[in-house]
């Protein structure tokens, strides 16, 4: 098959058009994964704590800790890791109070974000700024 | 897949009735998060636990849906309250289907 100049010029300017794509759709996905979890309410600022180191060395095991007095459960956000999710706790009726601690991983320095949905139906957030030395995803 | 995975928990012996007891729940599991590659540039599947939950005679205390961003070897920290003397019963679900249980029993002091 003969290529023209034309034909050329419009696979280039599809390629880039392609290559685009993902950086607005790969933003969004922070969203969406909130939206998904509070159904687009309205989320307070009060109510919910997120405690997380200001430097982690290391990204592939970073403590953070969560305090929601009244919620039934929180989910956490690393909104620039490939994928956003972490986890999402979920308190039963014999918890004795809504505080958890974990360990995660980050692929690099970002913003990480929990969302926690309270017994009475209302939802807060919290995000605390982290910089990581080394990051935790491999490659 | 994942090999020599051991759930360890740490409960107080006993509780009064009614008191809130923190307990610490560590499982040894590579998490494999399904971004590395190997040597040749394939990429490693997906191997996580994805959920782990703590219930107490029966009731739930507390749980949690994990993702490929928890470390490996999940670590969790809570608290529960001891209405009663009973047994606090553990469980991980694996990706591939095997899940890892461990009980601990409390005493009211």
């Amino acid at each position: 098959m003969k290529i023209s100049r034309r034909a050329t010029l419009a696979l280039g300017g599809s390629a880039a058009l392609v290559a685009m794509l993902p950086l607005p759709a790969f933003a969004d996905a922070n969203d969406d994964a909130i939206a998904a979890f509070t159904g687009g309410a309205e989320m307070a600022d009060t109510g919910l704590t997120l405690t997380a180191p200001e430097i982690a060395e290391n990204g592939n095991t970073v403590p953070i800790e969560v305090d929601a007095p009244g919620a039934v459960s929180v989910m956490i956000i690393a909104t620039g890791n490939p994928n956003p999710g972490v986890c999402t706790f979920n308190f039963g009726p014999l918890a004795g109070n809504q505080h958890a601690v974990t360990r995660i991983r980050l692929a690099g320095t970002q913003d990480v974000v929990a969302v926690a949905k309270m017994a009475d139906g209302s939802f807060a957030k919290a995000s605390a700024n982290i910089k990581v030395t080394i990051g935790g995803c491999g490659g | 897949m994942a090999e020599n995975v051991t759930p360890r928990v740490r409960v107080p012996r006993s509780a009064a009735v009614g008191e809130v007891i923190t307990i610490k729940t560590l499982i040894s599991h590579i998490m494999e998060s399904g971004q590395r590659r190997d040597g040749d540039g394939n990429t490693i599947p997906r191997s996580i636990i994805n959920t782990f939950s703590c219930d107490f005679n029966g009731q739930n205390v507390f749980s949690v849906d994990l993702k490929a961003a928890v470390s490996a070897n999940p670590y969790f920290e809570f608290s529960a309250t001891v209405p009663e003397a009973g047994e606090f019963t553990f469980t991980w679900n694996d990706d591939d289907g095997s899940v890892y249980t461990d009980v601990k029993a409390i005493e009211i002091a």
